[in-house]
């Protein structure tokens, strides 16, 4: 197959031309919408992300116009490359959303559901899953895992009760750092990020776990508890930086920086690594050039506020007879 | 009468050591692999016997010695998998400390046909003295002139050395095994890239179990025809099974494939019948992973014909009202015993022993461990046993690696089967602390009409 050959692929009866090689969910990524798994633990930018949450199974209803038999299980769809003439279920597939809601709901029984403390409340993956996804009350009827918050490195702070294991941040360390300082410890529910020697982490780009972590398990020192996110305003600035591009999402209360992150897709992923400098030092606005408004595409509490709001997709109403 | 391929010399005193089996036929394969033999030929042999991997999935050796990529200039592997840590799998312990040059002959045939100059055989942390054991048969193995360059002049070489695990039952899952031996975490590679492709080292790999390569001595020795004619239809061969439970001879026993279950369970050959005169209550006839079946499913399938020890007869009924042979972990219970119990102590080593990388085996493990456990304690309620059901369907088939399953079947098929005394548990809490169910009450499998 030539270079630019194009392969077909239909998501919930929707059909795009992508280049071979391409996953089901950056497929789905390129259509767009509903048909869009949610993803919690792949991260395009990150080498051997992906497979571990399972939330973003489907169903391949059409193997391919070669062998069109069905896939007799569920795959992952951040790590299944598409085949030409495949055909895909994700919301119009019953054993899809059955297996999902178990996935978000395994994913809740040992979280500490403590989003009203939590710093990632309002910019929290599985926040918007279990709200998408979830059920309302909990079978869960015992003791949930507890770990001690520990501080990996100067600026970043693990709260380890609230990891959901997606080895985002694994995998981050691992192609930031010569030599492995952050790692997995332990195995199946007692399984925890650690370092290896704690506050050891110093890279200058390790600040980015914080921004890889979907959940609030890492989270930044110098903004913990200083604001609700939703009460902050996002505006794009950038700066002159040697170490990094310098382009960042400054989070403001009023004039004043409360946070700086890097800026985020629409699907939550960072695109541009930023340095630590920029990061946790620069909070000074005379620091930055300002751009302006940040669009908050995701459908989070933070777009909900009114500075950028998206309009909801189904104001149908229902007896429009 | 039963011939055994594998342990046909295990009474014979001093055994383990090289020269009482080079003097009771050993190493006669390798010579005459190595003279009279290419490589092809010895995978064509293995196809003919029709020997299916003994590690539990039993998929066809040849085949998938066959699926190995061989691009020029990469290295490949054999790696052995002597992790062996399903509970009531025993079998290849016992060959290894007992014939451990079996093994190692094995290997040098084995690696010969694959092309594979590094071999490892990669054990159990708590087999520390088995690996003493086939430590010092390597040695005596590389004294002798059967393993290190140019063997027997053939211009084949082969380094075969030891490595141990520490400690972890997923260390067995094939991709598990390659990482730590890379000396990673043993946490199981998602697939595609399958091992034969991609394995060791991102070099093509085959992963074999110890009882796999064991066999692959007699059938280069006698030709995989001869291998084949022992066994019924595609389970060919002999079969080590690890017996326990309540029966009067537990222990390890080689039978030919397609022995009847109720030989293997009731004669004297075998394991003698149940212990005590008890009656029969239940067994998992393939290691802990496999479906349970209750006690009038065991010696009859549900259509009424006799069950057999092969693939086809005891996964015959499916799910439904079948089981699998797996890995011949063969454990017997008796009236006396409880199945919510049994079913709890295997969620507990589901529970103890998956990676954590995936959520629904992290998660769904230790939910089904405790319900199981306050069902077992007189805690449970009447939905508890529709949610371990739950649970365990959204774990099958959800995750990364067959731990998954594995933990999921043996749930599924207790609730499916023992309903009944579950509800027993739950309705009885105090009753339940103090006495057992007994046998369950027999149903009747409809059988579609054709
Ligand atoms: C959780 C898990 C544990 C396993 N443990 C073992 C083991 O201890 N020994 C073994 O031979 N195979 C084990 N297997 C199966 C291996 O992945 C693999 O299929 C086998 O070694 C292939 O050898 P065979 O084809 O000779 O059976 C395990 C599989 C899983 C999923
Ligand atoms: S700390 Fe965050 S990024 Fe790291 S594994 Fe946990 S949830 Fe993922
Ligand atoms: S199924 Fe369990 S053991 Fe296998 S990869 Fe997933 S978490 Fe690990
Ligand atoms: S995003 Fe695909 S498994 Fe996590």
């Amino acid at each position: 197959m030539s270079e630019d050959a194009k392969i077909k692929v239909t998501i919930d009866g929707k059909t795009i031309e992508v280049a071979p090689g391409t996953t089901i969910l950056n497929a789905a990524r390129q259509i767009g919408g509903d048909v869009v798994p949610p993803a919690m633990c792949y991260y395009s930018s990150l080498e051997g992300s992906g497979g571990k949450c399972r939330t973003c199974l489907v169903e391949v209803s059409k193997g391919s116009e070669k062998d069109p038999r069905p896939m007799p299980k569920l795959v992952v769809s951040c790590s299944t490359m598409v085949m030409d003439g495949m055909e895909v279920k994700n919301t119009s597939s019953e054993r899809v959303l059955d297996a999902r809601k178990g996935v978000v709901e395994f994913l809740l029984i040992n979280h500490p559901l403590d989003c009203p403390v939590c710093d990632q409340a309002g910019e929290c993956h599985l926040q918007d899953l279990a709200f998408e996804h979830g059920l309302s009350k909990t079978r869960y009827e015992f003791k949930r895992r507890e770990f001690d918050k520990v501080d990996i490195g100067e600026y970043i702070k693990l709260h380890m009760t609230r990891c959901i294991l997606c080895y985002r941040c694994v995998y981050t360390a691992n192609q930031l750092t010569d030599s492995r300082e952050h790692g997995v410890l332990k195995r199946g529910d007692a399984a925890e990020i650690g370092t290896f020697i704690e506050k050891n982490l110093k890279n200058d780009f390790i600040g980015n776990v914080i921004d890889v972590c979907p959940v609030g398990a890492l989270t930044d020192k110098t903004f913990r508890f200083r604001s609700r996110v939703w009460y902050t305003k996002p505006v794009d600035a950038h700066c002159e930086c040697t170490k990094c591009s310098g382009n960042a999402v400054l989070w403001m209360i009023g004039d004043e920086i409360s946070r700086v992150t890097a800026r985020k897709d629409a699907y939550g992923e960072v695109k541009e690594f930023i340095c630590n400098e920029c990061r946790f030092d620069k909070k000074d606005k005379n620091q930055w050039t300002i751009e302006g408004p940040r669009k908050i595409s995701r459908h989070s509490v933070i777009s909900a506020n009114h500075y950028s709001k998206e309009i909801p997709k189904h104001t149908t109403l229902l007896n429009k007879a | 009468m039963t011939r055994k391929l594998l342990l046909e010399n295990d009474h014979i005193e001093g055994i383990r050591s090289y020269d009482v089996y080079r003097k009771n036929g050993g190493y006669r394969s390798v010579e005459k692999a190595l003279k009279k033999m290419s490589p092809d030929d010895i995978v064509e042999e293995v196809k003919k016997s029709g020997l299916r991997g003994r590690g539990g999935a039993g998929f066809p050796t040849g085949m998938k010695w066959s699926f190995l990529a061989k691009p020029d200039g990469v290295p490949r592997h054999l790696l052995c998998n002597a992790d062996e840590s399903e509970p009531g799998t025993f079998k290849d312990r016992y060959l290894m400390e007992r014939i451990p040059h079996l093994l190692i002959e094995g290997m040098i045939v084995s690696s010969f046909a694959l092309g594979a100059n590094q071999s490892y055989i990669y054990i159990r942390g708590e087999y520390m003295y088995v690996l003493q054991i086939l430590e010092k048969a390597i040695q005596e193995a590389y004294a002798n002139g059967w393993l290190g360059k140019n063997i027997l002049g053939s211009g084949f070489d082969l380094d075969l050395a030891v490595a141990p695990g520490a400690g972890a039952y997923i260390c067995g899952e094939e991709t598990a095994l390659i990482e730590s031996l890379e000396g990673k975490r043993g946490n199981p590679r998602m697939k595609p890239p399958f091992p034969a492709v991609k394995g060791l080292w991102q070099r093509p790999t085959v992963v074999n179990n110890v009882e796999t390569i064991a066999a692959v001595v007699p059938i280069v020795n006698d030709g995989g025809d001869e291998y084949a004619k022992i066994g019924i239809g595609r389970s060919t061969g002999t079969k080590l099974i690890s017996a326990s439970g309540n029966i009067n001879k537990p222990g390890v026993y080689e039978i030919d494939l397609g022995v009847s279950v109720e030989e293997f369970l009731y004669s004297d050959q075998y394991c003698g019948g149940m212990k005590n005169g008890k009656k029969l209550k239940a067994c998992v006839p393939g290691g802990s992973s496999v479906p349970i079946l209750p006690h009038f499913l065991v010696c009859k399938t549900a259509t009424g014909t006799d069950r057999l020890m092969t693939y086809e007869s005891l996964s015959e009924g499916g799910f439904e009202s079948g089981s699998m042979l797996g890995s011949g972990g063969f454990i017997v219970y008796d009236e006396d015993q409880c199945i919510v119990r049994n079913t709890w102590n295997f969620a507990r080593f589901y529970h103890h022993e998956s990676c954590g990388q995936c959520s629904p085996c992290r998660e769904g493990t230790g939910w089904m461990k405790k319900v199981l456990h306050n069902i077992e304690i007189g805690k449970g309620k009447m939905e508890d046993i529709d949610l371990l059901w739950d649970i365990q369907s959204k774990i099958e088939g959800n995750t990364i690696c067959p731990l998954g399953d594995a933990a999921a079947w043996p749930v599924a098929a207790a609730i499916r089967h023992f309903r009944e005394e579950f509800e027993w548990h739950v309705k009885e809490p105090s009753l339940s602390q103090t006495q057992n169910y007994g046998l369950i009450s027999e149903k009747s499998f409809v059988t579609e009409s054709v």
